[in-house]
């Protein structure tokens, strides 16, 4: 018995339309498409009187197969796979044909246009032909989640779930939670103190009960998919006993050795050999850096394990690989300052008082480096001019081109702090001035009531070559002031350079391994950028906070919330349906070469010894047709992808080269070859 | 490795310095320098202020006399290789006009198309195809002691990018700490010399000399090196007439990068063309290097 297939060809309104025309498209493939029942355009296919179509069709013509003409899959795949379960269709009797993405948006020539979309309709319905009823698979979620970040979004996703109830891994790099906020001296535009905000966060994750926190801890391998993520953690050797530190730092106050800090303190200030990152580091236990400690590289000391009240000290530890299991992972690793060394005409780390944002907040805490003082490099001159550069990295085409975000509001932040500490005169240099959120215009406009002096120019140079004596012994500030339109030279004593943000150094390498992607500038690939900032494309991995792109703290803790609620949605769901597009292998005429064992890149294939058969582990399965292709002796098939059904498309595209097929009409004129 | 030899016209007379040094050291270098048969001027900045398509065909004629085997080319002088990048990047950019620039050619049964000869300058060449390595090996009386300024004027690190940093560029720099030299990091580097300003209005030129021979004395430079002809004529050449107009007492030997190269070389300084500056420079490398240099006088 011959099938009956619906086609609906949709105007998307002009999006579709305006470059195919979709009525002639209806009409040809009612009239010349085998197998077609009913053939109709519709205006929004998407819309629920559109989808109402499709299920009034199947119930009452008995439609048995349906082709949808419309957008991509990634959108509606799922909505039109719904309209046809509603009306009783199983919803693997559905193909979509994008003529959206591929066809109207790609092409101008409306009848070229039209043809190709045609041949796509064609090629869909050929292959409709083919499909067989599947049934979804479902596996159980694990209530537990990696977050893997311990910054403000990752904090905050972390405190979220374990609040909720369901346990929480939390993996963090450094030695103590908190990230880059930890660093800050005050945060725009309440200019509350950062510390003080962040650590009661800190401190409510680490004594969580469903919280687990593994910091100076890296992620060292990830495998399985969504509900159920085997994870293995690498704890680094901190060399101390963490069940028994009691956080008393009398280690780190009679530790001999002193390092710079250019990690926390951005090379400000010095810390010891064993160290706490900062006063309200969590956890409160120090970590060794083998490094740089006396015992380490030349057998020498030993006075922290002396010391210690509690023999907490172990210099023979090792590092330790954990494994836990979860039902999802939630990324929020953060950013990495941009080197500012990349601009050598700004000066920095050639000319001493030209100082990076980064450096700037340390200056500024009070637990900095100079207690709060904002003084020169000399460590007590008290600047009488400051001038902050903008977009230093960011907004360029010689290094990075997007904007980052947060350092027009950081830029006002210190000019304020400078204005309240001191007598100085603030220059700012900016390009454009943004501040767009809650709260930032009526900050900015603060500052200009304050006299923070604001120069709309792009600075060329920072130097020490004074040509009038007035500038001799100063740093001179060399822009373009376009609203006046002059060339200005400005002798201040002091320079912030706002460094941008980018992404960590090896943001790919841990994406690969959750297999998640980045964008070209080296940020984790939301599933939709407007409509989907948390999802990835992979199920089961989430990305909040920096790591998606640069925003300031409000955003990133969004985003940490939002990420939490669609996990905690999963947790309370219990259960994901796995897609049935699924490799299966006939074991019957396997004969255990195990080529495809080694060639799926998901793990997702093993092998029986007594049989000596390969089998495939579904819930793992992608569906990506490697193995179906790798397999010698092809007896593996993929669901929803066989050479049937492959076939049956390939010819529906040509319908008008050989004139059979899907279609009996030739209507085109094919192009001679050569 | 076998190159074309643009000399340009500066390099004959007023840079002749420059030739005789980058062909000593090219020599040494085993960099083989195949001077183009029949050779004319470039334009400088004068043709292409009157007529593109005329400085343009001018400047390809060169590039299409470059022997058929040899596929780059080296200039010295900053303007020349200025002018030979733009040319054949204009005409590849631009076909339309690339075409009417070979239309002038024909009429001197001559053809180029647009890529085939890489223009290169004497700098990055050393720098990147001869390498640390190579250069290091060949230094007999290194620089210890003497504090050079690299100078790298405009031309050749902007606007075309590609070689070198456009705001601060280094390739020199290394070079010279190859050699042994102590290197001042000054600010100034990279800014413009005032090129034909000289001869087009004197104060404002002066002050843009001034303002590098004042940065290169403030970090207690011994000389200043240059890589153009231009740059050289106007910190030497017009360097009594800055210090009379401004009242300074600057006496910094001007010199060509290659000429340093030679000394460190252990070539002679007369076929490095020592003596053909106008702020001598022999004193100032005789008390630097304690007299150790080649016995010819100067």
């Amino acid at each position: 018995m011959s099938e009956k297939i619906g086609i609906y060809v949709c105007h998307c309104g002009s999006n579709i339309a305006g470059t195919v025309d979709v009525e002639e498209v209806a009409r040809w493939a009612g009239k010349n498409v085998e197998d077609v029942a009913i053939s109709r355009d519709y205006k929004f296919m998407c819309s629920s009187l559109g989808q109402s179509l499709i299920e009034e069709d199947i119930k009452k013509e008995g439609l048995t197969r349906i082709v949808v003409a419309a957008c991509s899959p990634h959108l509606h795949e799922k909505t039109f796979r719904q309209a046809c379960e509603n009306a009783g269709l199983n919803p693997y009797l559905l193909q979509m044909t994008n003529i959206r993405e591929h066809c109207s948006w790609v092409h101008i020539d409306k009848n070229a246009a039209t043809e190709k979309a045609k041949a796509l309709v064609a090629a869909a319905a050929g292959r409709v032909r083919h499909q067989r009823p599947l049934e979804r698979m479902y596996v159980k979620v694990n209530p537990a989640t990696l977050v893997i970040g311990g910054g403000i979004a990752g904090l905050q996703a972390t405190l979220e779930l374990a609040d909720a109830g369901y346990p929480v891994y939390l993996v963090e790099r450094e030695p103590s939670i908190g990230g880059h906020m930890a660093q800050f001296d005050k945060t725009f535009p309440t200019l509350d103190c950062s510390a003080c905000i962040l650590t009661p966060k800190m401190s409510e994750v680490g004594q969580h009960d469903k919280v687990t926190m593994y910091t100076y801890s890296e992620l060292e391998e990830v495998s399985g998919s969504v509900g159920n993520f085997k994870v293995k953690i690498r704890q680094k050797a901190r060399m101390v006993t963490a069940a028994d530190c009691t956080g008393c730092g009398v280690c780190v106050e009679k530790c001999p050795r002193k390092v710079v800090d250019d990690v926390f303190e951005v090379g400000m200030a010095t810390r010891k050999a064993i160290y706490m990152q900062f006063p309200q580091a969590v956890p409160r236990i120090p970590v060794l850096d083998t490094a740089n400690c006396t015992y380490f590289t030349r057998g020498k000391c030993q006075v922290c394990a002396k010391v210690c009240p509690t023999n907490a000290i172990d210099y023979t530890q090792k590092d330790e690989i954990i494994e836990v299991e979860v039902g999802n992972i939630i990324m929020a690793t953060g950013w990495k300052p941009f080197d500012c060394k990349r601009i050598p005409q700004y000066g920095f780390g050639r000319l001493a008082n030209v100082y990076t944002n980064m450096e700037f907040e340390r200056l500024c805490n009070a637990s900095g480096p100079t207690n709060g003082k904002i003084v020169l490099r000399d460590g007590k001159t008290e600047p009488k001019s400051v001038a902050i550069i903008h977009c230093v990295g960011s907004r360029d085409t010689t290094t990075n081109t997007y904007c980052s975000n947060v350092c027009c509001m950081a830029a006002m932040k210190f000019g304020h702090l400078v204005l309240e500490k001191t007598q100085a005169e603030v220059y700012s240099f900016y390009i454009d001035v943004r501040a767009p959120q809650k709260d930032y215009e009526e900050f900015y406009q603060r500052l200009l009531e304050e006299g923070m002096h604001f120069v709309r120019g792009k600075v060329a140079e920072v130097t020490d070559a004074a040509r009038q004596p007035d500038e001799a012994g100063r740093l001179i500030v060399q822009v373009e002031d376009t609203l006046m339109g002059r060339q200005r030279r400005i002798p201040v004593d002091m320079v912030i350079l706002m460094g941008g943000l980018e992404p960590q150094a090896d943001a790919k390498e841990i994406g690969l391994k959750c297999g998640i992607s980045c964008s070209m500038a080296g940020w984790y690939t939301e599933r939709h950028p407007k409509l989907d900032p948390v999802a990835t494309m992979t199920d089961g991995i989430f990305v909040a906070g920096v790591c998606q792109g640069p925003k300031d703290i409000p955003a990133s803790v969004a985003q940490g919330a939002a990420a939490a609620a669609r996990v905690a949605g999963m947790i309370t769901k219990g259960q994901v349906m796995i897609e049935p597009i699924v490799a299966s292998i006939n074991e019957v005429e396997c004969s255990g070469c195990r080529i495809c064992n080694t060639m799926c890149p998901y793990n997702a294939i093993d092998y029986d010894g007594e049989k000596n058969v390969s089998h495939v582990i579904t819930a793992l399965c992608k569906g990506c047709g490697t193995c179906v292709a790798a397999c010698p002796a092809g007896v593996i098939s993929g669901a929803h992808y066989n050479n049937e059904q492959i076939f049956a498309e390939i010819e529906g595209v040509l319908w008008d080269a050989h004139g059979n097929g899907a279609a009996t009409e030739k209507e085109f004129v094919p192009v001679a070859a050569g | 490795m076998r190159y074309a030899y643009y000399p340009g016209c500066s390099l004959e007379i007023n840079a002749a310095a420059y030739d005789h040094s980058v062909r000593e050291v090219a020599d040494l270098l085993d960099i083989k320098l195949q001077e183009i048969d029949d050779w004319n001027c470039c334009g400088a900045t004068e043709y292409f202020s009157q007529d593109e398509l005329t400085a343009c065909a001018v400047v390809a004629r060169n590039l299409a006399l470059v022997d058929p085997q040899i596929k780059q080319l080296v200039a010295p002088c900053a303007a020349c290789y200025l002018n030979l990048k733009k040319t054949d990047r204009l005409m590849s950019d631009f076909p339309e006009m690339g075409a009417k620039i070979n239309q002038c050619l024909a009429a001197g049964g001559l053809h180029y198309d647009p890529g085939r000869v890489v223009v290169r300058h004497m700098l990055d060449v050393i720098h990147d195809d001869i390498g640390e390595r190579a250069v290091r090996d060949k230094v007999v009386r290194p620089l210890t002691g003497l504090r050079v300024a690299p100078y790298y004027g405009c031309q050749v690190v902007r606007p075309i990018k590609g070689c070198d940093s456009t705001e601060y560029p280094m390739m020199m720099d290394n070079l010279l700490k190859w050699l042994g030299a102590e290197v001042v990091d000054y600010p100034v580097k990279a800014h413009c010399c005032g090129g034909h300003m000289t001869q087009i209005s004197e104060p404002q030129a002066f002050e843009l000399i001034r303002r590098l021979l004042q940065s290169a004395q403030d970090y207690h430079a011994d000389m200043i090196l240059c890589m153009c002809p231009m740059c050289q004529l106007n910190m030497d050449g017009y360097q009594a007439r800055v210090n009379g107009h401004f009242n300074t007492q600057f006496n910094l030997p001007i010199l060509y990068f290659t000429q340093i190269l030679g000394i460190a070389f252990g070539l002679d300084p007369k076929k490095l063309g020592f003596g053909k500056e106008l702020v001598a420079a022999m004193p100032v490398l005789t008390a630097k290097l304690n007299g150790k240099l080649a016995a010819a006088a100067v």
